[in-house]
């Protein structure tokens, strides 16, 4: 969506368009429509998991020990720092200068590419300690606490919450590289720098997101 | 979106300081975590609360809601209304529902067959 | 948009002028189109073959049905027709029915915009919609898939050994489609309106297409993940919905059901819009109570989000959970029946002209009443555990959705047609294939209400000798019911080659779209009009009422009536 919005403007304003005032506000409501529908489509995993956290509390809290919490919350605050650079980006891209847009999308997307890297570490640690369900789950912990089954259901919703989560991270580098290269080559000025705004507020989603994700399966310890 | 309130655009040190604000919500939300808070359901209460506030902050700022159009805050409250929605309703019946298997599972749940062999 | 006193005056290079249709006719053209025109053609061919699969799937059903004994079909393969049958009319007929085809073609035309806000969007969400549709046919090809549309866990996501995961792919793809047009809808209606278009004017059709939308939007990603946990489920073999390992069934019905309720108004919302349209055109009236017409889309479509539970009553939901959905789902009822009331009014007084359109919208007034007070029956907790699984629910949502929906998409698809492709097609024909369906379609499933209050179950290929008569009767009507669905497409294709010329407002409509030529050039307006009058301006157009042409929209200033500037607010009503 946000790569099609991007790129519709072959003329600007585009030909259904009247004016550039309609076309930016057309644009800025289409990716917030989206970002709703994100919402709902994230928002099931978040329902299901507090549904089950109610049904079986003390299985979902070991399964929050089990879990890196200091990765987590590293990964909450470079997440947190690339939406702020990413916030610059458009501002500058609102000024028209083109160099700073470059500059803050490429540091924007260096802290994603780490929050990437961070993510498959763990993924990675959580394999060695036998947490990935129907692959290697094990019912006792590498120090030798029993495991109840339904932490599995927990690693589940961990590993599909943060996958998807992942997925969309992907998505968003690469539009921010897209539109960084646009950026490099003069495409964007103080009058039209709408794709930046757009794919602005899909990383900014995107950190939203995981704003949620992370207290959800990482802070709730206590059954 | 942008033309209409172009004047009060928020500058770098208004990101930079909900960016500091962003932090110190994380560190408070994962200092509360580690508090002996006793049962499950206000541990859930202070996470959501802060994840709510930190997500406030960067929907207002970052996503410019705060300086746009009026319908943009309004597209961008509807997901979460109807999130709302959604968890409400299906929390009705699982707080009423007298589950069978409601029990701790270190007693026995009454279907629970652990040594389920996938499929 | 206007109405005058100076005659219209025929335009006579008819053969000359430049189309949307002939602007250029390489296949490469349509295919890569970004016109909405052109678009919501090639959901139409689209959606029409996938109506004739399901209803190839509903036939065999049918013929198996006639007899009680298990003859035709084998159980299983009974299980993949209704299967087939449900996937392929509810995600690839219903739901994109009138929303990508007559909402696409005169959502733009009726509120004086160019396009939809993203035309190559609505392109992309034509092609994901086929894309879609090719796994689910490759399911279908491959042996289908038996678990009924709902998918129900853990039946689907452990047990059954068919196609599930490729459907389901399908399906997943298709709603992002519906979601991508939800989108447009949205931000066209808010953002493309013509000068003077303010929403207090909104045609009642861009009125419901703007709830469906949001229904769509909000409704959609639910499903599309809930699915996907399914198939995660399912491939990975972790426990999701399995009862055995700790898993809720129940969170999927409810998940589904929190889609697939709101679907249902996806369904029949724009029936509401088609409807308002052709009876307040054939009344010659102006809509009884617009805002009350307009506010009970949109309470329809958020009330909808309120009211899944009652789908789960006898599944093992917590009592308390089943009497909170039991209240909500009676609350549905009032906006609906402020429609149909405000329909009947409109219509009261009115010079009700039986032109086929109003035909079918009659029939759906009708049909959409039954479907929705036998939905009362359901939503009362009690009684639907008597009647849940019966025929009485395939009776109940047969009358909303193919006498209701098929029914108002017909309406729709002969209003516009003159306007699409400036033909007429012969009114007897359409006459009479209205009522073959009217007819037939109850003597399909009137019977079933019995049947299902008698206690036959749905979803079994063989019944008790007690139910013969009243199955045969069903059958019976469903044949009907077909040759009903096949004339139409028989005698409107002969009539875009065959037919009279339509001109651009055949039936002295109101409404932008009858003000420009049929059909309309590529760009729709060459001026973007300016709107100065109410949407239902009927009792206006002549002192006699009625017969008074349509002029091309004027510059603004220029358009008087009788030296009387016409800008009529509608608070004068
Ligand atoms: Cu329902």
């Amino acid at each position: 969506m946000s790569q099609l919005t991007a790129l519709e403007h072959d003329s600007y304003p585009a030909e259904q368009f009247e004016d550039t005032q309609q076309q930016s506000l057309a644009a800025t409501l289409g990716m917030w429509t989206f970002l709703a529908t994100e919402v709902l489509f994230f928002g099931v995993l978040f329902t299901g998991f507090y549904m089950y956290r109610m049904r079986w509390p003390d299985a979902f809290a070991d399964g929050a020990k089990d879990l890196k919490w200091y990765l987590g919350g590293i990964n909450t605050a470079v997440l947190l720092g690339s939406s702020y650079f990413v916030a610059l980006a458009v501002e500058a891209a609102r000024s028209g200068d083109r160099r700073r847009i470059v500059r803050n999308l490429l540091i924007a997307i260096a802290l994603g590419v780490m929050f990437i890297g961070i993510k498959f570490t763990e993924y990675g640690i959580e394999y060695h300690d036998h947490l990935v369900p129907s692959l290697n789950f094990s019912s006792v912990s590498p120090e030798g606490q029993p495991r109840a089954t339904q932490e599995q259901i927990f690693m589940t919703y961990y590993f599909v919450m943060t996958g998807f989560h992942a997925l969309h991270m992907i998505v968003g580098l690469c539009v921010l590289a897209v539109i960084a290269f646009f950026a490099r080559r003069g495409k964007f000025s103080a009058a039209y720098h709408n794709p930046v705004e757009i794919a602005g507020l899909y990383w900014h989603f995107v950190d939203l997101v995981w704003v949620f994700v992370f207290p959800t399966l990482y802070l709730l310890r206590h059954p | 979106m942008t033309t209409e309130a172009q004047h009060d655009q928020p500058t770098s040190r208004t990101y930079f300081l909900v960016l500091v604000g962003l932090l110190i919500l994380l560190a408070l939300t994962v200092g509360a975590a580690f508090l002996k808070i006793p049962g499950h359901t206000w541990g859930m209460i202070i996470a959501l609360t802060i994840a709510f506030a930190k997500a406030l902050l960067i929907a207002l700022y970052f996503m410019h809601v705060k300086f746009s159009h009026k319908q943009v805050a309004a597209f961008a409250a509807a997901g979460f209304v109807w999130l709302g929605i959604l968890i409400t309703l299906t929390a009705s019946d699982y707080i009423t529902r007298n589950h069978p298997a409601s029990m701790n599972y270190k007693g026995e749940p009454r279907y629970l067959q652990s040594d389920y062999p996938g499929r | 948009m206007t109405t005058g006193t100076v005659p219209y005056i025929p335009a006579v290079e008819v053969e000359e002028r430049e189309t949307y249709l002939n602007v250029s006719g390489k296949i490469r053209s349509w295919l890569l189109t970004r016109d909405h025109k052109r678009i919501a053609l090639l959901y139409l061919i689209s959606i029409t073959f996938f109506f004739f699969i399901g209803g190839a799937a509903a036939t065999l059903m049918r013929l198996e049905l006639m007899t009680p004994a298990r003859d035709l079909v084998r159980p299983e393969t009974y299980n993949r027709l209704f299967t087939i049958h449900g996937v392929v009319m509810v995600w690839f007929f219903l739901i994109p029915a009138v929303p990508t085809t007559i909402g696409n073609f005169v959502i733009p035309l009726m509120i004086g915009a160019r396009d939809l806000a993203f035309p190559r969007l609505n392109l992309a969400s034509w092609y994901l919609f086929v894309f879609g549709g090719c796994f689910t046919v490759a399911a279908i090809v491959l042996g289908g898939v038996d678990t009924g549309w709902t998918f129900y866990t853990p039946y689907s996501s452990v047990y059954s050994n068919t196609n599930v995961v490729l459907t389901i792919v399908g399906i997943f793809i298709t709603g992002f489609s519906s979601i991508f047009t939800g989108i447009n809808f949205i931000v066209t209606i808010h953002t493309m309106r013509a000068p003077g278009m303010y929403w207090r004017r909104l045609p009642l059709f861009c009125w419901s297409l703007y709830a469906t939308s949001c229904i769509l939007v909000l409704a959609t990603p639910v499903l599309a993940m809930t699915v996907t946990l399914l198939a995660i489920e399912r491939i990975f073999h972790v426990p999701i919905f399995d009862p055995n390992r700790g898993g809720d069934p129940l969170l999927f019905q409810h998940l589904f059901w929190f889609y697939s309720h709101p679907a249902v108004y996806v369904m029949i919302v724009p029936g509401f819009a088609v409807v308002s349209e052709v009876v307040a055109c054939f009344s010659r009236k102006r809509v009884f109570g617009y805002w009350f017409v307009a506010g009970s889309s949109i309470a329809v479509a958020f009330i909808s989000f309120l009211v899944w539970g009652h789908h789960l009553f006898v599944a093992g939901m917590s009592m308390y959970g089943g009497i909170v959905f039991s209240f909500l789902s009676f609350t549905v009822a009032v906006p609906s029946a402020i429609k149909v009331f405000n329909w009947t009014a409109t219509m009261y007084n009115g010079s009700v002209s039986l032109k086929t359109p109003m035909l079918y919208a009659l029939g759906f007034i009708g049909l959409f009443t039954m479907g929705g007070l036998t939905g009362v029956f359901l939503a009362t907790l009690a009684v639907d555990v008597h009647l849940t699984d019966t025929y009485f629910i395939v009776a109940h949502f047969h009358y909303i959705m193919v006498g209701g929906m098929v029914t108002a998409f017909l309406a729709g698809i002969h209003f516009w047609f003159p306007k699409a492709t400036g033909k007429m097609y012969p009114e007897w024909a359409g006459r009479i294939a209205a009522g073959l369906i009217f007819f037939g379609f109850n003597l399909t499933f009137f019977p079933q209400f019995i049947l299902g209050y008698l206690g036959m179950p749905r979803r079994y290929a063989g019944y008790p000798e007690e139910f013969h008569l009243l199955n045969v009767m069903s059958s019976a009507g469903a044949s009907i019911l077909a040759l009903g669905y096949v004339m139409p497409l028989v005698y409107l294709i002969w009539s875009i080659k065959y037919g009279k010329d339509a001109g651009p407002n055949p039936w002295k409509a109101m409404g932008m779209e009858w003000t420009v030529p049929s059909p309309p050039p590529k760009e729709n307006f060459t001026k973007i009009p300016v709107v100065t009058q109410e949407a239902y301006a009927y009792h206006m157009m002549t002192p006699q009422g009625g017969d008074g042409p349509i002029l091309p929209p004027a510059p603004p200033g220029e358009r008087v009536e009788g030296g009387k500037p016409v800008d009529v607010e509608w608070s004068k009503q």
